[in-house]
């Protein structure tokens, strides 16, 4: 994988993670154009679009795009999952993850991908695993840190909280593998079963669907 | 300091953190760019604090604006600082800021190995990962070559966790410094049998990713991948697997056909789409390497098809479209079993996503033969009508010619319907590729002889219409079919039968208004239809109408005189005078005919694209050499000869973004073309489709009928392709009948079973015969041309390097630089000296006992060998002699191959080191570095080399110390007491251990007596030896080594 983007249906980019050293005006110039050029594919078409010589691999997850770019022979149905799981393993952290998180805590985002993927390249197949060490390099920064920073309070102007959904690997119409003692499932899931839900989040945590 | 900390956490309180930063730049979605550049110079205020927490923030909060696009770069050193900061949670921020916004131009990178390299060797696990992920994103080639050696070592860690990560980021290392793929490649391929799952996948991962760019140095791994392949249960890992094998078998076909069996099981097997996609495509890429003699050969092709079909037929649009791409690698070698899917893939025509509709377009390509080519073209002409966007339509018309022109035009039956089909093209508006359009034509009617006079026809209708279709000259590419147009009409004029009317178009004002390079043709053509003319009316006896058709031309000819482009102004002007010259001849009644016509006399033949690069440069000729001295300016801009080069290379290579701007591009290009057309010994060259993809400036769509409402849409005489398709139904028909007459002529007896066979429509491709005897003329090549074509490398291939011969044993110079002096710090006491060193000798003193059973087995082979060794050594003493530097002969490593070491510590590559003493058995050699960390310290690395088949144990090292110098013992033992060695030398092995001086003065250069001891025992028995040596310190030895950067 040579680079990941994630960005919002307005363009704001959230996260970018490069795999191959390139200038800024560089990443900049590219980040532009695909931007552009995902947001305007129409919802019904595939995921996948051919750049430059690169392959593109985008999913629409509520209101941010993940959109990966791979080399000629690498396989689009694998990148998808990875997108997937990665999602998946926000999920989890955050608890049903949405845009703000990223937005707020976009280093743990970085952290988590980091745990995931190394030099673009698949680390650990195993979610659990990747979440043990997210949590203990969290915990072995909590006990360094003398006030640890609980829960972040998001201005009230932006409470509404639109999660980004994600289908339980059980509920997907091939869902692989059981994840036996953290081994890899491959789940890849047909985007027309994906239905977008918005939830609206008050405060107290009370969801209902919009 | 308790104050300070204090007073740090206070005035973080009053700091933003991110939460507050990210809020803010919400806040502020009027004046964002105001709020953040005085959000960056608060920054720059927190980051001149001391306090490492508010940095921290500050980075942090870097960072994040780094994303939204802002140049952090400056900070850069705050962020080493961060990164070096002891705590887990600033470390973390700084690594997260240095993978996100440093690069190979990054100035202060280099400050960081050491940094680096410390946090490798962290105790703490998370340390190490966070520096390995960071180091993962700006890896250069510096970096890499100074930690190679430390993350190869970390590929061993106990801990899975950091071995996973270190296999991982070892490919990043290879691409930047291949030197290290070849000692770090045995234990790579250790990692492949990993006891955890995810180092395993790490190492099957950074293996497939290498031999993918370079499979043959990989062929000798495929029976442990196989095994791997055949035992996992894990996807991901198969797939990286199954891709490998891809790769591998075009190498080594007889891998293939043990693949097929178990690649089909899966595909029958797996549930999982990714790896049910990985396996077809590898079973596609097997088939296509194995030419034959595979029995279930086709079994699997169906296997394949039937497959895709599915894929194709689901209703999610990822899979039809992955389907379509997979099967147009299938139609590359096995067109039969694709095209029996032809519905299914018209079928994709239709789909609502643009995307999956090029795919299926890419696959018609290998759908057509001789007899639906018709009929597909006709249904990709409804398309056309109906696309909207002009993307879709650009394609769709390069896809049209495409099919059309391939192999030579070989399924076009019939080019009167092909000729007519590229005219109704011509009434696409908007269109880029008139250019493509133009080249067909030329093309066609080049090379097809029979077809000129249809074409010529055409072509003079077309030049009748030009107002409609240059109606928007500047903005609309399809005119470019007019330089088309008039060159056929020009060059073929015997042909036309309304010359003058023809002459009269090409004569009307409007002409002016089309593109230059347009023009100057018009006019160069115009001269040659004028001089038909004139041969025709002469020949006739007409002189009058000569001589009206001389007016006519004298008349109109001036406004090209005063066109603004050069190359028709001149062209006008000089073609004026000639005529002039040739209407005072005409007064005279001089017969001018046959000398006007002999200016254009002579057939053209089509010369292959790639003709003039296969040329042999003839013998002596040095086509690099100057013939004059290269002039100094740079301003020549004759760039004509690269541009004919350029075009040539485009044609096979993927089509790119032409860098100038296209106008730019087919001005020179027309030039370029004219100037060859003007050229009489120029044979022309055959124009082939050129493809060029450009960014679409919107929707441009403009209405045909706005220029004139009582010009019919169909331009009135123009042939519509679709007659063509009845007609030819007709023709076939016919000859069919007749056939058949034939036939029932010849065997009257059968004659009911060949009535069925024929109403069943089952003519094979031969049987129909073109309409036309057409007559293509192949291209024509220069006699004793080259006959390969040297492959078009790309020479900036980053992954080229990585093109390394695995299997050969590694040689000296190879091994990975370790740097001593930076490790001084662990060598602060003598203690803590000794347990990387103990490390080291692990390896050896396990193989120990299998060095005895061999010498007990092979004692009588050593003793050659020993023989062998001892001539080679006096080679290479002799070699020491001469070159001092090389102390780690050759031979010794080959020795140490042959007792399987490879993977042991790797020596220092080249060396400082110098001899320190010598006898039959062992051989040391020494190095002193300063110590960083301690000033009156320094560090003397001695390599011990066991010379002798026997084993040496024992070893104690002991010096005289001087009033300066001193040895650093441990503590309680006395200054006589001797330091011992801490390992032992089986024979031909060699290790490094290091010993700490401390000294007072640097200023003085010192010699120290010291002795050697130590125990060698062999098969006789054990004796007791003594080798004295004195150790030089002089005072450059004192000096600290630092890298230089460029």
């Amino acid at each position: 994988m040579q680079f990941m983007l994630l960005f919002s249906r307005q363009g704001k980019l959230r996260l970018q993670k490069w795999y191959v050293p390139l200038s800024d005006k560089e990443k900049k110039k590219i980040t532009r154009e695909l931007v552009q050029t995902v947001l305007a594919r129409k919802p019904k078409m595939c995921s996948f679009l051919e750049w430059r010589d690169l392959k593109i691999v985008y999913k629409r997850y509520a209101s941010l795009y993940f959109c990966c770019a791979i080399e000629d022979q690498d396989n689009e149905l694998i990148t998808l999952e990875i997108i997937h799981r990665y999602v998946e393993l926000l999920d989890k952290y955050f608890g049903s993850v949405c845009e703000l998180d990223i937005i707020f805590n976009f280093e743990k985002a970085y952290f988590i991908l980091d745990e995931f993927l190394l030099g673009g390249e698949v680390q650990e197949t195993s979610k659990k695993n990747v979440l043990k060490a997210i949590e203990q390099a969290d915990l072995l920064q909590e006990s360094q840190m003398s006030s640890s920073k609980s829960g972040i309070e998001y201005p009230s102007s932006c409470r509404t909280r639109a999660a980004l959904k994600v289908i339980p690997p059980t509920l997907l119409h091939w869902a692989m593998m059981s994840e036996a003692d953290g081994d890899m499932a491959i789940e890849v899931e047909p985007s027309h079963q994906y239905s977008i839900t918005f939830y609206c989040r008050i405060t107290d945590g009370n969801r209902r669907a919009v | 300091m308790a104050l300070k900390m204090v007073k740090g956490s206070i005035d973080r309180m009053f700091d933003k953190n991110l939460q507050d930063l990210v809020r803010g730049i919400r806040n502020h979605k009027e004046d964002e760019a105001k709020y953040i550049s005085q959000c960056i110079d608060e920054i720059k205020q927190e980051l001149k604090q001391d306090n490492i927490a508010v940095k921290a923030n500050a980075v942090c909060k870097l960072t994040y604006l780094q994303m939204l696009g802002y140049d952090i770069s400056w900070a850069a050193f705050n962020i080493i600082e961060v990164m070096s900061a002891s705590k887990f949670t600033f470390k973390r921020i700084g690594y997260l800021a240095a993978s996100q916004c440093f690069h190979e131009g990054t100035d202060v990178i280099m400050l960081t190995t050491n940094q680096i390299r410390k946090d490798l060797s962290s105790p703490n696990q998370y340390d190490t990962g966070v520096a390995l992920t960071g180091l993962s994103c700006f890896v250069t080639p510096d970096l890499a070559r100074d930690l190679a050696n430390d993350i190869m070592t970390l590929m061993s860690h106990t801990k899975p966790y950091i071995r996973k990560k270190a296999v991982l980021i070892m490919y990043k290392v290879f691409l930047k410094y291949p030197e290290s793929l070849r000692p770090a490649f045995p234990r790579l391929k250790e990692k492949l049998e990993d006891p955890d799952p995810g180092v395993q996948s790490a190492a099957v991962n950074v293996i497939c990713e290498l031999a993918r760019r370079n499979p043959k140095n990989y062929l000798s791994l495929a029976p442990l991948f196989f095994k791997l392949m055949t035992s996992s249960t894990n996807n991901w890992v198969l797939i990286k697997i199954i891709k490998l094998f891809g790769a591998l078998t075009p190498l080594e076909p007889r891998l293939g056909k043990k693949l097929i069996e178990p690649l089909t099981n899966l595909i029958h097997s797996t549930s999982a789409m990714s790896l049910l996609y990985e396996c077809v495509n590898t079973v596609i890429a097997v088939l296509i390497s194995l030419s034959s003699g595979m029995p279930n050969h086709s079994a699997s092709i169906q296997l394949c098809v039937q497959k895709l079909r599915i894929l194709i037929e689901d209703s999610d649009q990822n899979l039809k479209y992955l389907g379509l791409l997979a099967m147009s690698k299938i139609l590359k070698t096995h067109p039969k079993s694709v095209q029996s899917h032809k519905d299914l893939i018209l079928q994709c025509l239709d789909d609502k996503d643009e995307s999956i509709r090029l795919r299926a377009l890419d696959l018609l390509y290998g759908m057509v033969s001789k007899k639906n080519l018709m009929e597909i073209v006709k249904k990709l002409m409804i398309h056309v009508d109906k696309a909207e966007g002009t993307t879709y339509r650009d394609e769709l018309l390069t896809k049209i010619i495409d099919i059309c022109s391939q192999s030579n035009y070989q399924y076009i039956t019939n080019f009167e319907w092909y000729i007519s089909i590229l005219v109704e093209l011509t009434r696409l508006e908007g269109t880029r590729h008139g250019h493509l359009i133009a080249a067909q034509m030329l093309d066609v009617a080049i090379r097809v002889k029979a077809i000129r006079k249809f074409a010529v026809s055409q072509m003079a209708m077309l030049l009748d219409n030009a107002h409609l279709i240059a109606s928007n000259t500047q903005r609309n590419g399809i005119c470019e079919v007019l330089y088309a147009a008039a060159w056929i009409c020009g060059e073929f004029s015997e042909h036309l039968e309304e010359a003058n009317q023809t002459l009269e178009a090409m004569l009307r004002p409007k002409v002016t208004t089309l593109p230059g390079h347009i023009q100057a043709v018009y006019v160069q053509n115009m001269v040659k239809l004028y001089a038909s003319i004139l041969q025709q009316k002469e020949q006739a006896g007409e002189k009058e109408a000569a001589q009206e058709i001389t007016q006519l031309m004298i008349e109109r000819l001036p406004q090209f005189v005063q066109s603004a482009d050069l190359e028709v102004q001149e062209r006008a002007s000089c073609i004026l005078q000639l005529i002039k010259y040739i209407q005072k001849l005409q007064v005279k009644e001089v017969p001018v005919a046959e000398e006007v016509i002999a200016l254009f006399a002579g057939e053209l033949n089509p010369v292959a694209p790639k003709a003039q690069k296969k040329v042999p440069v003839p013998e002596g000729l040095d086509l690099d050499a100057w013939i004059n001295e290269p002039p100094s300016d740079s301003e020549s801009e004759d760039e004509k000869p690269k541009t004919i080069f350029h075009d040539e290379e485009q044609r096979h290579s993927k089509p790119r973004h032409p860098e100038m701007d296209e106008e730019e591009l087919a001005r020179r290009r027309e030039a370029r073309k004219q100037e060859q057309a003007n050229n009489p010994f120029y044979i022309k060259s055959s124009p082939s489709p050129q493809k060029r993809y450009q960014d679409t400036p919107g929707v441009e769509h403009i209405p045909v009928v706005q220029i004139d409402l009582s010009v019919p849409l169909k331009v009135p005489g123009m042939p519509m392709s679709d007659q063509y398709v009845k007609l030819e139904e007709e023709r076939r028909h016919k000859q069919k009948l007749e056939k058949d007459k034939k036939k029932k002529k010849q065997k009257k007896e059968k004659r009911g079973k060949h009535h069925r066979h024929n109403s069943l429509h089952t003519e094979s491709e031969e049987d129909i015969a073109p309409a036309h005897h057409v007559d293509i003329i192949t291209e024509e090549m220069p006699e004793n041309a080259l006959p390969s074509d040297e492959d078009d490398k790309d020479p900036n291939d980053p992954y080229k390097a990585l093109d390394i011969d695995l299997d050969k044993p590694l040689a000296d110079s190879e091994k990975l630089p370790v740097q001593r002096h930076r490790n001084a710090e662990a060598l602060k006491t003598p203690e803590s000296e000794v347990p990387p060193v103990e490390k080291k000798s692990k390896k050896p003193k396990k193989k120990e006992k299998k060095h005895k059973e061999k010498e007990k087995d092979k004692g009588k082979k050593k003793e050659k060998e020993k023989k062998h060794k001892k001539e080679k050594e006096e080679k290479s003493k002799d070699k020491k002699k001469s070159k001092k530097k090389h102390h780690h002969s050759e031979e010794e490593m080959a020795e140490s191959v042959q007792n399987g070491t490879l993977d042991d510590e790797p020596l220092p590559p080249m060396s400082s080191y110098r001899l320190l003493a010598e006898n039959p058995y062992i051989k040391t050699t020494y190095d002193i570095q300063g110590n960083l960390q301690n000033d009156s310290q320094v560090t003397v690395s001695v390599i011990f080399e066991n010379k002798s088949t026997s084993f040496l144990k024992s070893m104690e090292l002991n010096v005289l110390d001087s009033l300066n110098t001193k040895m650093l013992r441990p503590e309680g033992s006395s200054v006589h007491d001797g330091i011992p060695v801490p390992f032992q030398l089986p024979p031909g092995i060699s290790n490094e251990a290091q010993f700490v001086f401390t000294l007072q003065s640097i200023v003085m250069a010192q010699k120290l007596k010291g002795t050697l001891s130590f125990i060698v025992k062999n098969d006789e028995g054990s004796t007791h030896e003594k080798l004295d040596f004195k150790l030089h310190f002089s005072c450059a030895s004192y000096l600290i080594t630092t890298p230089c950067y460029r």
